[in-house]
């Protein structure tokens, strides 16, 4: 890809993705911006964003993850960038991510048991209010 | 100038007349040297931490009132600056810190995070509703997102105020 390329977005099936991130290493994108997760009310989209530092390019993986099965190959093994930003994605909207070297919490409290940007997320009253 | 013009609103000092002699009471002279030199916690949670380190910095300087030491330890501290939003992870960090202040131990809540929740009180899955609500005793709030640091030092001076006029046992 050129300088300045526009942003490509590519849709794939997460079966894919393992193979398709393998794919984009090994062209080049040393770099995962950001992993992060989009409720989608029937199902809950991923969106990967790779850049490339030495042709200074950007894409854009997205995969879909049905409610009933929110798992995924982990990314962390090929980015260590990815460790963080799945745990996080993991602690808000309860995505599962195999083979990942340290899922658990990062921002939460490790004894809770929601993820709180899920569309289905009605726990208000999780922080107690005062009583004036 | 003589002591006794330096500390005020104590009332019972006296000069005794026509010498040198000072008539007072321990306690008072306790007072006055407890408000006089607060020493806060340096410990800062969001924006508003911003504004007392502002507070802190020679334009305002909060030394002139003798809290300008900020210790690092909250075994060597006097009062905490509760400055800026408490999040449920640092409700606890927060309680355990409170616990390790030595007594006589007074704390401000600073700007509306810390007085209620401010902004964050509705529907919000991550933030304390402001100090009280985590058990701890508050001496002053401070309202403002965040306060100037006019008003932290207002704050300040009340503070002392309601330290100088302390009853015993209460």
């Amino acid at each position: 890809m050129a300088v300045d390329a526009p942003e490509k977005q590519v849709e794939i099936q997460k079966e894919a993705l393992l193979e398709a991130a393998r794919r984009l290493f090994s062209e080049g994108f040393d770099n995962l911006h950001c992993v992060t997760a989009v409720d989608k009310n029937d199902s809950i989209e991923l969106v990967y964003i790779f850049y490339s530092m030495g042709s200074r390019a950007c894409t854009i993986l997205k995969t879909r993850l049905a409610l009933n099965d929110l798992a995924v190959e982990s990314l962390a093994n090929i980015w260590r960038s990815a460790d963080w930003l799945e745990r996080e994605v993991y602690d808000l909207f309860g995505v599962k991510f195999l083979n990942h070297p340290n899922l658990k919490r990062i921002l939460n409290p490790d004894d809770w048991d929601v993820h709180p940007l899920r569309k289905s997320f009605e726990r208000p009253d999780i922080v107690k209010k005062t009583r004036y | 100038m003589a002591v006794i013009e330096k500390i005020p609103a104590s009332g019972l000092i006296e000069k005794f007349p026509g010498g040198g002699i000072i008539l007072t009471t321990g306690e008072s002279v306790l007072k006055w040297s407890k408000a006089s030199s607060l020493w806060p916690l340096t410990f800062g949670l969001a924006c508003c931490a911003i504004e007392m380190i502002s507070t802190g910095a020679p334009r305002f300087d909060i030394d002139r009132f003798g809290a300008g030491v900020f210790r690092a330890s909250p075994r060597q501290c006097d009062v905490m600056i509760v400055a800026g939003t408490i999040c449920v992870k640092m409700g606890d960090c927060m309680k355990r810190l409170y616990a390790q202040m030595p007594e006589p131990k007074y704390v401000i809540a600073m700007g509306n995070c810390a007085v209620s929740g401010g902004i964050f009180y509705h529907d919000t899955y991550s933030v304390v509703k402001g100090t009280e609500a985590l058990g701890i005793p508050v001496d002053v709030h401070i309202p403002g997102c965040p306060p100037r640091p006019e008003n932290l030092l207002f704050g300040l001076m009340k503070l002392q105020e309601k330290i100088r006029n302390e009853k015993r046992g209460s």
